[in-house]
Parts: structure tokens; sequence; C-alpha cells
């Protein structure tokens, strides 16, 4: 082993990388991106704090002589935190509004509202002496938060105009046992997403091995490398040595521009040495995968487009994407999965490093690495050489 | 690196080369030894860089023997690579190192000691004239200062023998005479040397003897001068085409 060749090569690829501004920015700037873009548009999703939602509100039930239901229905929904009524006189204003995007919600109080409440009062006991009517919902269908959250909040409503404010506080047999231990979640969207991210920002390293090696071997570069001292395993490990040190540079940088924009994930510095192994196993796949692409490829160009062959389904079924039937199926191929499954275990679920699902993952990648990797050695030392 | 004196530095017998059907070597014998400097002239196609290529342990013969300093091209592949420097019709090099990066790797490639090679990069800049723009990127390079570059690539090992094919192909007349001058000082240095060129002058300058071949087969061995008196030719031009009943530079 002529280590001062692997050093000699190894210093070479740095060099190289740092002084293609198209590579860097695949290496370095893109993670930083990503993180950052996604953790500053998801950050703020979803971790428990008030939301506030715009509630349209026409009265049609005016002209009765029942009209304090109406005003108990209008009362309660404005005494409701997080809720804003804005009052209109018109149907077509309120629907105009809404369709707009200027309410998350939108109520029609209708005609006879007040009497459907007394007929009830009247004979509680007796449906079919009811006068029934309906109050009309319109939500935002544009917002995922407002259609899931406001008609349980419009049912409260009217629960508590018809039967006052003790209606949701009935005792009941069955009580929750220790309330205390159930907390509401302040993990917001990006929490969710984060381990995904970390995983997602490392796969583009496919196709700078990929074009990296073509480029090399197009510009005659191998072949005069071939007439040296110089032995494969020798230039293969110096490749390996090359990326691996530019994963580490990468995990450092994402995991630095997660925590400046606020991502404080459930884990300690065990957690944290434990994600970065694990990222590194991974980089082992992605180079992997870049020798396998370099090999088929006939040229840098090429080698660009086919380097999406690897990087797709890792991407989409192994990180951040929420996975269901078959995706979760083909996922369970991915090695990028294991990674974010892992990664969620200890910064999600807060798990400590000595949790044995973590380390089966880190062992799989670890393992899909040496192969995929031995695969793209061999291969590329028989075919892509050429 | 080995210190062996062997009798001949290259020697070839019936070397043939076939990429399917066609045969770009031809039943090549040759020797060559210690402090010559071989011209082996010839139109593109003409199979002198196949002969090369076999030569630096790239390409394995279809049939017959090549050996550098009594090791074979094939059996004893890193044995040859240990004595040889080769400069590639094309030269690849780096474009985002330096001309200076792009020596010194091919220095460590070699495991020449650091302090020597320090001294020798050096120095060598000086010889092609390259001192003033040795640290810029060699992507900046014109096209003579790259070939430049690569013949300093291949040399920087000192190499007992070196394969030199066309090195100065489209060099412009300053980088040529400089590569010219340094091929002389690796001769008088007792290297043995295998220049491909179809430039009859620069065979005629350079060389001690030179073999011409065409479709893969020797047509005439010899000194410049014995050839063109055999021949009854003024130069090595008229020798071949008096030989191949076409002009060289038309072939080429």
């Amino acid at each position: 082993m002529g280590l001062r060749r692997v050093t000699a090569l190894t210093k070479k690829n740095v060099k190289m990388f740092t002084r293609q501004p198209a590579v860097l920015f695949l290496l370095l700037l893109f993670p930083i991106i990503v993180t950052a873009t996604f953790g500053l548009a998801f950050g703020g999703m979803g971790e428990g704090g008030v939301t506030n939602f715009d509630v349209g509100l026409l009265n049609l039930d005016t002209a009765t002589t029942d009209a304090q239901w109406a005003g108990n229905f209008e009362g309660n929904l404005t005494e409701l935190d997080g809720i804003t009524v804005l009052h209109y006189e018109a149907n077509e204003t309120g629907q105009a509004e809404l369709l707009q995007g200027n309410l998350d919600a939108f109520i029609v109080i209708p005609e006879g509202f007040g009497d459907s409440c007394t007929s009830y009062w009247n004979s509680p006991f007796n449906g079919s002496s009811w006068t029934n009517t309906t109050v009309e919902l319109y939500v935002d269908s544009g917002s995922m938060i407002a259609s899931s959250a406001v008609p349980p909040l419009v049912q409260q409503i009217i629960l508590t105009t018809m039967f006052g404010s003790e209606a949701t506080t009935l005792d009941l047999p069955v009580d929750m046992g220790s309330p205390s231990m159930v907390e509401a979640s302040t993990f917001s969207q990006w929490d969710f997403m984060a381990p995904g991210i970390f995983a997602f920002a490392s796969i583009f390293m496919i196709m700078i091995v990929a074009q990296s090696l073509t480029m090399e071997r197009d510009g005659g570069l191998l072949k005069r490398l071939g007439t040296t001292p110089l032995k494969s395993h020798e230039f293969m490990l110096s490749q390996v040595i090359a990326y691996m040190v530019i994963a580490v540079i990468q995990v450092l940088l994402v995991f630095t521009t997660s925590y400046a924009i606020g991502y404080r994930p459930a884990t300690d510095v065990s957690g944290l040495a434990f994600a970065f192994a694990i990222l590194l196993a991974f980089s082992l796949v992605n180079v992997g995968f870049g020798l396998i692409a370099a090999t088929i490829s006939k040229s840098a160009e090429i080698a660009s487009g086919v380097s999406f062959i690897f990087i797709m389904p890792q991407m989409f079924l192994g990180t951040f994407m929420p996975l269901g039937g078959g995706a979760e199926i083909v996922g369970q191929f991915m090695p990028s999965n294991y990674v974010t499954n892992a990664l969620t275990t200890i910064f999600l679920r807060g798990a400590p490093v000595s949790t044995l699902s973590i380390w089966i993952d880190l062992a799989l990648v670890f393992a899909i690495g040496m192969v995929v990797l031995l695969v793209g050695i061999v291969l590329f030392r028989r075919y892509g050489t050429r | 690196m080995s210190s062996t004196i062997t009798e001949h530095a290259i020697k070839i017998e019936n070397l043939t080369k076939r990429f399917e059907e066609v045969t770009a070597v031809d039943r090549l014998s040759l020797e060559i030894g210690w402090g010559e400097l071989f011209g082996l002239l010839g139109p593109n196609g003409a199979g002198k860089s196949t002969v090369i290529n076999i030569l630096s342990t790239l390409l394995e013969p279809s049939e017959g023997v090549a050996a550098v300093a009594d090791h074979d091209v094939v059996f004893d592949a890193d044995a040859v690579r240990e004595m040889i420097g080769v400069c590639p019709q094309e030269p690849a090099f780096y474009e985002h190192l330096t001309g200076r990066e792009n020596i010194e790797l091919f220095g460590d490639l070699h495991d020449v000691p650091r302090d020597v090679l320090k001294e020798r990069v050096e120095n060598m800049l000086e010889k092609i004239g390259m001192v003033e723009d040795a640290d810029r990127r060699a992507g900046q390079y014109s096209g003579g200062m790259i070939r430049r570059v690569s013949t300093v690539m291949a040399l920087i090992n000192d190499p007992r023998v070196a394969l030199l094919d066309e090195p100065t192909v489209a060099m412009d007349p300053v980088s040529k005479r400089a590569v010219w001058d340094f091929i002389r000082e690796l001769k008088s240095n007792g290297k043995a040397i295998i220049l491909t060129t179809h430039y009859m002058e620069e065979a005629e300058e350079l060389c001690d003897r030179v073999g011409i071949i065409d479709q893969g087969k020797l047509i005439a061995l010899g000194t410049p001068t014995e050839l063109m008196l055999q021949h009854n030719a003024e130069n090595l031009e008229e020798v071949f085409i008096k030989l191949t009943g076409k002009q060289l530079r038309e072939a080429v």
C-alpha cells in the first residue's frame, strides 16, 4: 500500500472539489440551502402554538322571537381563543372572501335557528316535535389546518349554545389516570422532517462521484494514472477517503445550519455522534452508487442523468416523504430509509443510543454500504476505466 | 526502481495487437539500447500509439512479447511502471490543479523523495520556461504550455525509459524547441527514449535511429542517414513516400 500515493490523490480530489463552483454547490451549499429552507419553511408549522382562525359569520335568524340563541352562538364563538369573528351581511360576500383566502371558515346561522333550539327544550325527548335547521359551515379547502380544526370547534360551539358550558365537562365513569403524562406535542413539521433531510442532504454525492470519475476517464487521466506505479486499490481508497472527508463536512454543515435555525434534537452528544456515524456509513452507499453510475455512463453528461436512477428512489422512498402502502414496502429496500429511521428514533423519539433498533439500522446501512461500494469498485475496475 | 543493467532497454519480438478485425500492430520486432533515442514514425493510425500503450502496460499484446529492461510488460507490469515515464498523445492533466500541482502529483505517485521532487520540479519548470505560470490552474494554459507541462509530468520520476507519444504535436516553435532540448538532455543522461512522431524534421533532428511503420508493419529501420542513403532520398519524408507511395502528412 502506497500511503503517499493515496494521500496525494486524496488531496488532489479535495482540491478538485473546492475549486469547482458547481461541485462545491452540490456538495456543500446544497445541503445547507435544503436544511435552511426546509427548516425555516416548516419550523413554525404545528409546533403547538396558538393558531388564529378568521371566521366569517352571517346571522340570518334576526327576525325571530328567539334571537338570543343566535346571539349566544355568536358570543360563544367570539369567546373562543384563536377565533376572530368577522360579521357579514350577505352570503355572497362571505363566500367571495373565503374563495380569496381571506377567511379560514364561513358560518351561516340559518333562519329558524332559535326556533330549533327552543323546540328542543320544549320537548327534549320527543324528536318528532323538533324544528330542524342546519348551521352551514364552509371551510377554506386550501388550508389543511382549517379543514381539520374548525369543524370540531363549531360542533363544540353548537353544544355549548344548546346545553351551556357544563355540557363539555360531564361526569363520566371512565377517567384519564395521569393527564400530566400526556403532553401536547410541541414538535413542528420540521422536527418530523429533519431526520430525513439529514439523509437527503448527502444523496447528491452519487452524482459528483459519477461525474468526476467519468471526467477523469474521458480526459485520459485514468489511463495516464495506469502507467504509474499506482495500484487500482490505492486509487479507489483515495476516492473513498476524499468523499468521506466531504461527508464529514456535509454532516457538520447540516447540523450547524439546523442548530442555527433553532433545531434542537431530543438527544445528547452521544446521539449526535451516532448520527455522525450512520451518515458516514451512508456516504459509503452513495460512493458505491456513484461508481456504478460512472461504470454504466459513457460521459460525464450521461453520468448526471444516470445518477438520478439511484438518487430519486432513495430521496422519495427513504427520507422525509411520508410513505404508505406499497411505497412503504419498497422503502424497506432503500438504505436512506434506515438512516432516517435511526435518526427519527434518537432525534424525535428521544431514544438513548443504547436502543437496539438504531444499532441494527447502523449495521444494515454499513453492510449495504460495503456491499454497494465493493460492487461499484469491481464494476468500475472491470468496465468503467475503458 | 531496479538498477540492474540489462542489454536492451526495450525488446519487442513479433508483437501483434488486434482489435477485433483490425490488426493495429503486425509482428513488430525491435531492440532499443540504453541512451538511444528511437523514433517511431508513421501516419496516424499506423500503430505507433498502440506500441506505446503496450509498452506502458495499458494494453496487452495479442501475440508476441515486449519487455522493458527485461521486465515483461504483461507478467511484470508493476516493475515496468516503476521505470517508465509516459507522455500520452492527448495531454491528460487535471485542469483545476496548477501546473506545479499536476507535476508534483505524478512525482508523488512515483514516490520521488520529497526533497528531490521539490528541486526537480523547479529545475524542470525552468527548463521548459514555465516558472512564471507554474502556479496558474492548468485549465487556463495554452495548448503549447499544456504539452510542456505534460512532458514534465511524464519525466518527473527521472524514468529509465521514456515513452513520448507525439509530444510536440500542434506545439508552437518555442515550446517545441524547449521540449527538444529537454529530450536531448534525457538522452545524454543515458535514458532510452521512444519518440513517436509524424514530423520528419523532428525525427531527423533528434533520433539516433528510426523505425517507419505503416498499417502496423515495420517497413524500414535504421539511422536517418542510413535510410536516406539506402533509398537515395534527401530527407525522411522522401524515404516514406518511396516506401509507401503516399505522402506522410497527407496520410495524417
